[in-house]
């Protein structure tokens, strides 16, 4: 048999963790990594963080900032091909072609392809306008972000509020416009949402809800009701479009991602397999719906699917495990660590298990999330480690009972 | 193997402790405490821990 050629799109945490599930699974096999991006795989979580502040104290510090950021990997350069700088186009029979026109022959095509930030199509203020996705929009960024400046940040997710407390950090006016009556509130329900607004108040950030930007002027934005926000820097935090352009035509159902199986196969294109924020994938533990999760642990976990997925193949095996990952996802805001566990955006009721919603910030709280009654989900604020680890104990068991159920 | 975490960028994630509870624990302080040195039987699970770092602050030696 000849070695496999397996071509994966998307040279960022999902691809390259892929990569390296790959070459475990078939350490024959020729892995092609390719990146849009210019620069060699990074992690992107500091970048509304650490790395922004950092970058915003020292423009001139873009190596070091960018060398933190770079995720390492454990294989060798040998066992895999880097093409970075163009993008995928097309997935064609025996390939995927590249806007410089190559093509890049793979039996099988992994997209790892991630999401870009959505805009508002609205005219005005362009150079004053900016998104948070990449080192480059970071690099764009960071100048701008000097004490005293002004800033709007529209959409209030977890992105948005964490741009704005680090803006507040940097001693920058901020301001976030969030359409419904709480940010972050799809994410993390009406009572915790209600208490993050309150952290973010106490911290001088102006938020305003229930409203929502209606264009821009030379000087900012102007407001659903007229009024109108001076800024010298605004950040469009609106949420994300998933990149499957490039899939068009391939067959797989490209509906809010590349659904996949529970092989990370998508059913309808032949060979292609998905991974990371791109994916779209049923996880037993919360039901039957499949859904994309964008964060930081699926390009983990999905990569080490494909990989026992391959493994399978290679042997002739049935896959010995069913794919059930336990999603989790950190956030920081006003120096404060937000953990979760699970999915508290499905639950319909929360309980607070430690500490007090009123004290946020200020003391350790833990909630506990509940849909019809069961648990699923549980989010430390600025929590003990242990305490949490102990919470996530008791999710996990609840969780797998429905799994076995 | 040896085991070492650089506490100077570790952030108490804990996703080490969730891939590798037998290698990594939190004690009551919350502060993170870890195995040295751990059998080769427990490479896998090391292995997963480091990956699942967001801070790649997980050496193995
Ligand atoms: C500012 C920010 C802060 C975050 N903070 C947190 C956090 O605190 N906690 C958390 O859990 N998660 C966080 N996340 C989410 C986390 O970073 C993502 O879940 C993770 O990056 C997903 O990895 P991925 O490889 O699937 O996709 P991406 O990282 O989006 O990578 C996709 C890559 O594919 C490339 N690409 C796209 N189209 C093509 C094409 N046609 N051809 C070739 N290449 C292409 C893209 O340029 C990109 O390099 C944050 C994300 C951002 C942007
Ligand atoms: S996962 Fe990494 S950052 Fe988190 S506790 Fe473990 S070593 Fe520290």
């Amino acid at each position: 048999m000849t070695a496999p050629r397996i071509t994966i799109v998307g040279a960022s945490l999902a691809g390259l963790r892929t990569a390296e599930a790959v070459h475990a699974a078939l350490p024959a096999a020729r892995i092609t990594l390719v990146g849009d991006e210019p620069l060699a795989p990074y992690n992107r979580p500091p970048l509304s963080k650490e790395a922004a502040e950092t970058l915003a104290r020292d423009t001139a510090a873009r190596e070091a900032v960018f060398g933190k950021l770079l995720l390492r990997s454990k294989l060798s350069p040998a066992a895999l091909s880097l093409r970075l700088g163009s993008g995928a186009v097309a997935l064609e029979p025996g390939g995927v072609r590249l806007a410089d026109g190559a093509l890049v022959p793979g039996e099988r095509v992994i997209a790892a392809t991630g999401l870009r930030p959505r805009r508002l199509p609205l005219p005005g203020a362009e150079a004053r306008r900016h998104v948070l996705r990449s080192f480059d929009d970071l690099v764009r960024l960071a100048p701008s972000l000097r004490p005293g400046a002004r800033m709007v940040v529209i959409g209030g997710g977890f992105i948005g509020c964490e741009i704005a407390a680090t803006g507040r950090k940097l001693g920058l006016e901020a301001t976030i416009v969030e359409p419904s009556p709480q940010p972050m509130l799809r994410a993390l329900g009406p009572r915790v949402a209600a208490a993050m607004a309150a952290l973010h108040r106490a911290h001088g950030v102006v938020l305003l809800t229930g409203r929502s930007v209606a264009g821009f002027s030379d000087e900012g934005v102007i407001l659903d009701d007229g009024q109108a926000l001076a800024a010298e820097v605004i950040v469009e935090a609106l949420g994300s479009h998933p990149n499957v352009e490039w899939l068009a035509g391939s067959g797989a159902d490209l509906r809010d991602g590349v659904l996949v199986d529970d092989r990370m196969i998508a059913p309808g294109a032949e060979g292609l397999m998905a991974v990371g924020d791109v994916a779209r994938f049923v996880n037993p533990l919360f039901g039957p719906e499949a859904r994309r999760t964008e964060h930081w642990c699926v390009p983990g976990q999905t990569a080490k699917r494909v990989g026992e997925t391959l493994a399978a193949e290679a042997t002739g095996t049935a896959l010995a495990t069913r794919f059930a990952p336990m999603p989790s996802f950190w956030s920081d805001q006003h120096g404060m660590r937000l953990q979760a566990f699970g999915a508290p955006y499905l639950a319909d009721a929360c309980r607070v298990l430690e500490g007090e919603l009123s004290l946020v910030g200020r003391a350790p709280v833990i909630v506990e999330y509940l849909r019809g009654g069961e648990p699923v989900g549980v989010l430390g604020l600025g929590a003990n480690p242990a305490a949490l680890a102990r919470a996530r104990a008791r999710l996990d068991a609840a969780l797998t009972e429905t799994l076995t159920a | 193997m040896k085991v070492d975490v650089d506490m100077s960028i570790c952030l108490l994630h804990g996703q080490c402790v969730i891939a590798a509870p037998e290698v990594f624990s939190f004690d009551d302080d919350g502060g993170l405490v870890w195995v040295a040195e751990v059998d080769e039987a427990q490479r896998a699970d090391v292995e997963a821990a480091a990956d699942a770092c967001p801070e790649q602050a997980i050496l193995l030696g």
